[in-house]
């Protein structure tokens, strides 16, 4: 089988390595030694990981590597896979899982789902049986391959050690490219232990691949036609521009337009807050005028992002009246939910910047002015009573704003899921990109913990703010031992409103306010955190907040604040589900 | 919706696990999966599939771009019957007595151009192969005389109305490309 192998190597790295110059390594080196050699060849400078026993040899040889390869011991395989996620997020790296057989593997599935919908790179290297065990149903072995196939973007059994550095690298190469995504290995024990002579692999084509479509002129053209000729353009701005790096692009190709942007949930800090053109958050919970506009705009113009069904709301109702142009990377994305007048196949750094020379400059003052209204509403309706509330009761939204401002507005937001998400999301305030980090497609509780501090390690120069609620919290609590070991940096905000707050909500609203199993009993979390020698702190009162959040933020090392919330709270404004865009509620 | 049967095409690398993979596809929209044909192709090392399913439009073109999504397949288009040669091959065991009491079946597999391959007391073999309208044609008037015992049918294999293989052009363009690349990189 011809694999393609370019063999590229810069002399640097040679040397570092100690490889002769004809690239063969001078003796027969472990299929485990490989992996370290790979890894370290493809820029690996963090895993997250747990040992177990079919990925003891990868870990004997890891034992070795330790100088380059910084890895983080979590407390669950799961924590892992969130962790590589926080960390991909955050640093725009892919992010690297080391886990063994069955149930390690297994315990990561989550995490691996989690990146597949919200297309965040991370190689996930699980432990297997020997090759001889494999079919027979033996100790710890899984299919997971199998399991994880709809779930990947491509995995591979390792079952031979001279194998291993061209799926290292075809690994990474396919979980970084295109539309990125997960990528599962699935390395047998014979393979661990087997000698190889490592000769380092590139891959940077695949011929079955195409990563980026070709830009096509006359559609860019087309685009930069529609967007010259419309009244009232809107533009939906989404991950891919982080995914992209595209966030100056974006900025030229809004102002010289003057075209307003909603943001959806990921794509939230690849504009500034602060930017004029910025007109909130878009979705479920977002803010009014984007929503709102959707279904008065003339032009719909989506940039990396994928009309999910909690933007959309209603699709027989979701701008109809509007043209739609939509740039994305992934051609399966275009007309799969809704359908586009032009789509702009390519990179959205490059196709951005090619539409954008082809704007005339304009000016919609009345369009963007028409925001106003929507604005002043949301802010008397619901954020008002959110932020500044007149009761004695601490809201999600006043302790969220008071970690933004500590911060700021340059910390990195990292959230579980649920009310706390929403709320932690609309209040934030981001003035840096990648500062976002939260389950959006997938909404997996218990994802922010992990994540964190894989978002602590990703971007070691700034403050991570966790907020998570006490459901969360409780999910993927065993990671405070890791933040415990690591002193890793992370500044955990606990809401706790003694409830599972967003199903509560719902409950309230839909099912006639029956808590079936939503109100739940905490433990002391103060006591928890000492036991972890993590320094922590209670809030119950407003009066205590500002100065709590002060001591966190000054506090070195990790810090976790229970902040006693208002236990029947909501999050609003609401488009109720099967309910048409614009027709959000501000009470309920 | 209208549904049509469309028959997919799929070129992909010849690695284990990919026909799960493409399958997974339909299943997971539950779409039924009408026949499916996997075999080596003119290229070296290229598989080919031919899938039927009735479904569509809308719902055609979205399994075809996410078949085609796939890491390791090359290339996935759909077609309707009119923009394909197809051909299928169906065998059908008939009673002996029955066939040899009903002239009209004799006479039925003579307008099908159908051939007798096996005979014995017991059972006679017919074989046909055509377009799968005739084949299923065939299979009613017969069942309709009662005489079919069993009857089997392959997948369809297709071939497009295009004069050259393009996948072989894909292939060929892609490699251009890439060297291409290369070389503007390390000048």
């Amino acid at each position: 089988m011809t694999h393609n192998i370019k063999k590229n190597i810069a002399p640097s790295f040679q040397d570092r390595l100690g490889v002769r110059p004809d690239g063969k390594d001078t003796a027969l080196i472990t299929g485990a030694e490989a992996l370290m050699r790979s890894l370290e060849h493809e820029g690996v400078e963090t895993i997250f990981g747990y040992p177990g026993g079919a990925i003891m040899p990868s870990y004997d040889a890891l034992f070795d590597h330790t100088g380059t390869l910084n890895h983080i011991l979590v407390r669950h395989e799961q924590g892992a896979a969130h962790a590589a996620q926080g960390y991909a997020r955050a640093s725009g790296r892919v992010g690297v899982c080391l886990v063994t057989s069955g149930p390690g593997a297994t315990n990561t599935v989550t995490g691996i789902a989690d990146a597949m919908i919200d297309s965040t790179p991370i190689v996930v290297i699980a432990g297997q049986v020997g090759k001889a065990f494999l079919g027979t149903d033996a100790f710890q072995e899984v299919d997971l391959l199998g399991i994880t196939q709809p779930i990947t973007k491509w995995s591979y059994q390792i079952r031979r050690a001279e194998d291993v550095a061209w799926a290292v690298a075809r690994a990474f190469y396919i979980a970084k490219s295109g539309r990125p995504g997960p990528v599962v290995l699935d390395f047998a024990k014979n393979a661990q232990v087997e000698k190889t002579d490592y000769v380092p692999v590139a891959v940077d084509y695949i011929r079955s691949y195409m990563p980026v479509p070709e830009v096509d002129q006359e559609i860019v053209a087309q685009a930069a036609d529609l967007i010259n000729k419309a009244e009232r353009p809107l533009v939906l701005v989404g991950q891919g521009v982080e995914l992209g790096n595209a966030q100056e692009e974006l900025k030229t190709f809004l102002e010289k337009a003057d075209m307003p942007a909603g943001c959806t949930l990921l794509g939230l800090s690849a504009l500034p807050t602060e930017h004029p053109l910025n007109k909130g958050m878009l979705g479920m919970h977002g803010n009014l005028g984007p929503n709102v506009n959707t279904n008065k705009c003339d032009l719909l113009i989506s940039v990396g992002m994928r009309f999910d069904d909690r933007v959309t709301g209603k699709l027989d109702t979701y701008a109809k009246q509007a043209k739609i142009i939509h740039f994305d990377i992934d051609p399966a994305e275009i007309n799969k939910n809704v359908k586009a007048d032009i789509a702009v196949l390519g990179d959205c750094k490059d196709t951005l910047k090619a539409v954008t020379e082809l704007l005339k400059p304009a000016k919609h003052k009345e369009w963007i002015d028409s925001f106003l209204t929507y604005e002043k509403v949301e802010e008397e309706k619901v954020i008002r009573p959110e932020l500044h509330p007149l009761g004695k009761e601490l809201t999600m939204g006043e302790v969220v704003r008071a970690v933004s401002d500590a911060t700021n507005h340059e910390g990195i937001l990292v959230t579980d899921v649920g009310q706390n998400q929403m709320i932690a999301a609309r209040y934030f305030k981001y003035s840096k990109d990648r500062s976002i980090i939260t389950s959006g497609g997938f909404g997996t509780m218990g994802f922010c913990l992990p994540a964190a501090i894989g978002a602590a390690f990703g971007r070691p120069d700034r403050t991570v703010c966790a907020f998570m609620g006490d459901g969360g919290l409780q999910m993927c609590i065993q990671e405070l031992g890791t933040i415990m070991e690591q002193r890793a940096p992370v500044k955990i905000i606990v809401l706790n409103n003694n409830y599972l707050g967003n199903v509560r909500q719902w409950q309230a609203m839909f099912f006639n306010g029956r808590y079936s199993f939503t109100p739940m009993a905490n433990p002391d979390y103060l006591k928890v955190a000492g036991a972890y020698d993590i320094p922590s702190c209670r809030v119950t009162s407003r009066d205590q907040l500002q100065r709590a959040v002060q001591d966190m933020i000054e506090t070195d090392g990790p810090f976790l604040l229970e902040v006693c919330v208002m236990e029947e709270g909501n999050v609003l404004p609401m488009t109720p589900p099967g309910g048409s865009v614009n027709q959000m509620l501000l009470e309920c | 919706m209208d549904k049509t049967l469309y028959t997919i095409i799929v070129h992909s690398e010849n690695f284990a696990g990919l026909l799960n993979q493409v399958t997974a596809v339909f299943t997971r929209r539950q779409i039924n999966i009408e026949s499916l044909n996997v075999s080596a192709s003119s290229i070296k090392g290229v598989h080919k599939y031919t899938i039927t399913t009735w479904t569509d439009k809308d719902t055609i073109e979205k399994i075809t771009t996410q078949i085609a999504k796939k890491i390791d397949v090359l290339q996935a288009h759909y077609f309707t019957d009119d923009e394909i040669y197809q051909h299928e091959i169906a065998l059908y065991k008939l009673a002996t007595p029955a066939l040899e009491q009903a002239p009209e079946a004799s006479k039925v597999i003579r307008k099908y151009n159908a051939r007798i391959v096996e005979v014995n007391p017991v059972f006679a073999i017919v074989e046909k192969n055509g377009i799968s309208e005739d084949i299923t044609s065939l299979y009613e008037e017969l069942r309709e005389m009662g005489c079919v015992l069993q009857f089997v049918r392959s997948g369809r294999v297709a071939i497009t109305t295009s004069c050259f293989e393009r996948v072989n052009e894909y292939l060929a363009d892609r490699e251009a490309k890439y060297f291409q690349s290369k070389q503007q990189e390390e000048a």
